[in-house]
């Protein structure tokens, strides 16, 4: 599996917000992405998705049976968790399994190995920041995709969560997958690439 | 997709999610009715299937814009537009509409044959009420999905839907109360309105969730 983008450049609004981006990923490896406020960290990550046009520069996908498209190949974890506050943790999560297709590990492993076991039965609405932030992050692990595009993931976490996310994400780059991440604060990503963006 | 279904069935019931609001704002709007009109039978029995419909109508343009709007809030709508070569985007739509509809209007159609017991209307306009009704309202869902996509990115979009919607749906209220009348008074026909409502809404599931999604995708 291989993941590139040449000269890649993104717009927000009509103003040019980064351009000459060219990064190249197989299977293994991972990417973070750095830079000041308003350098593109997250337009870039919404580019790669499929989610917004690229202004210039192209993106190439090694395309596979069961995933035919980037977009289709990608977890997206944005700034917003994807969860709905009326139901709860366990509901949530079901209903990604069930949508996204290619179940990876069950609703209650997954909560288990971002630290919330037992906590399935309660209402999204009254976990803390932190908590709802691992239940997004546990939305990674109960369908799988090769490619995991991370938008300042461990935002809200304790240190102790920090670490355990780190694992996760090195036991996902083990099983042959691919992690972008744009982020302030170290990931604990070993031998990943840096992209950092605003300096051009 | 039974999983969005059910999902979005659930959002709907559950405390917060607006399906009464559309309920008690229909038996508002046609329980008022007969207090402003007076205590003439005969009008009301008149008018009383129009107003029936325009109550369900307006009703149902009311829980519109949370039909995409919630799911952008919390980021669900990245995540179903990214799943697009899985699920097509417009099937997820009409899915969301379908939902959107059994929790919201169904209800609205269920209720209106008491409604039409108020407005003094005889059994058979109120069979008929009840039958245009089921088959019409998914109509003016369909069509308002594309204007709760266009408007999805809008602070207040509730406004921009209805002022995008109510035109659209205007051939929908035609044909239903038409259909209705058909069946109470003798000389005009009920089947063949009926039939044309049922297009229109054959129609509209085939071209609103296509607009709507292609509104999404290029939504921000």
């Amino acid at each position: 599996m291989r993941l590139s983008a040449e000269e890649l450049s993104g717009e927000r609004g009509g103003e040019m917000v980064f351009s000459d981006v060219s990064f190249a990923l197989c299977a293994g490896d991972a990417l973070v992405v750095s830079g000041p406020n308003g350098s593109g960290k997250s337009t870039l990550l919404r580019i790669v998705a499929g989610l917004l046009p690229a202004a210039g520069g192209r993106l190439s996908f090694d395309a596979t049976e069961s995933f035919p498209t980037l977009a289709s190949a990608c977890h997206y974890l944005g700034h917003q968790n994807a969860m709905k506050t009326a139901l709860t943790v366990a509901e949530n999560l079901g209903f990604w399994r069930d949508f996204l297709g290619t179940p990876l590990n069950p609703v209650d492993d997954a909560l288990e190995q971002v630290g919330l076991g037992g906590l399935g039965h309660l209402p999204y609405a009254v976990l803390s920041t932190g908590q709802k932030r691992r239940a997004a992050i546990a939305r990674l692990l109960v369908a799988h995709r090769p490619v995991w595009l991370l938008d300042e993931p461990t935002a809200g976490l304790d240190a102790a969560s920090e670490a355990r996310f780190g694992e996760l994400m090195a036991a996902h780059r083990r099983d042959g997958g691919i992690v972008i991440g744009a982020t302030h604060l170290p990931l604990g990503l070993e031998g990943a690439g840096e992209l950092r963006m605003g300096e051009t | 997709m039974l999983a969005l279904f059910l999902r979005d069935l659930r959002l709907g019931i559950r405390a917060g999610g607006g399906a009464l609001t559309g309920i008690v704002f229909f038996l508002a709007v046609v329980a008022t009715i007969p207090f402003g009109i007076g205590p003439d039978l005969d009008l009301l029995a008149r008018i009383g299937p129009a107003i029936v419909w325009i109550g369900a109508l307006l009703a149902s343009l009311l829980g519109l814009d949370r039909l995409f709007q919630a799911d952008r809030e919390d980021g669900s709508l990245d995540l179903l537009v990214l799943a697009d070569e899985r699920h097509m985007l417009a099937l997820t739509v009409l899915v969301k509409c379908l939902a959107h509809w059994t929790a919201s209007v169904l209800p609205l159609a269920v209720a209106s044959p008491l409604l039409g017991l108020f407005m003094n209307v005889e059994p058979a306009g109120l069979a008929a009420a009840l039958a245009t009704l089921l088959v019409g309202t998914p109509a003016i869902t369909f069509i308002g999905a594309a204007g709760a996509a266009v408007a999805v990115a809008l602070p207040r979009g509730g406004l921009m839907i209805s002022v995008l919607v109510l035109p659209l749906a205007i051939p929908a209220l035609i044909f239903g109360v038409s259909a209705t009348y058909g069946a109470i008074a003798d000389p005009a026909p009920f089947l063949p309105p009926f039939l044309i409502l049922c297009a229109i809404t054959l129609f509209s599931a085939v071209v609103g969730p296509l607009a709507a999604a292609a509104a999404l995708r290029h939504a921000d």
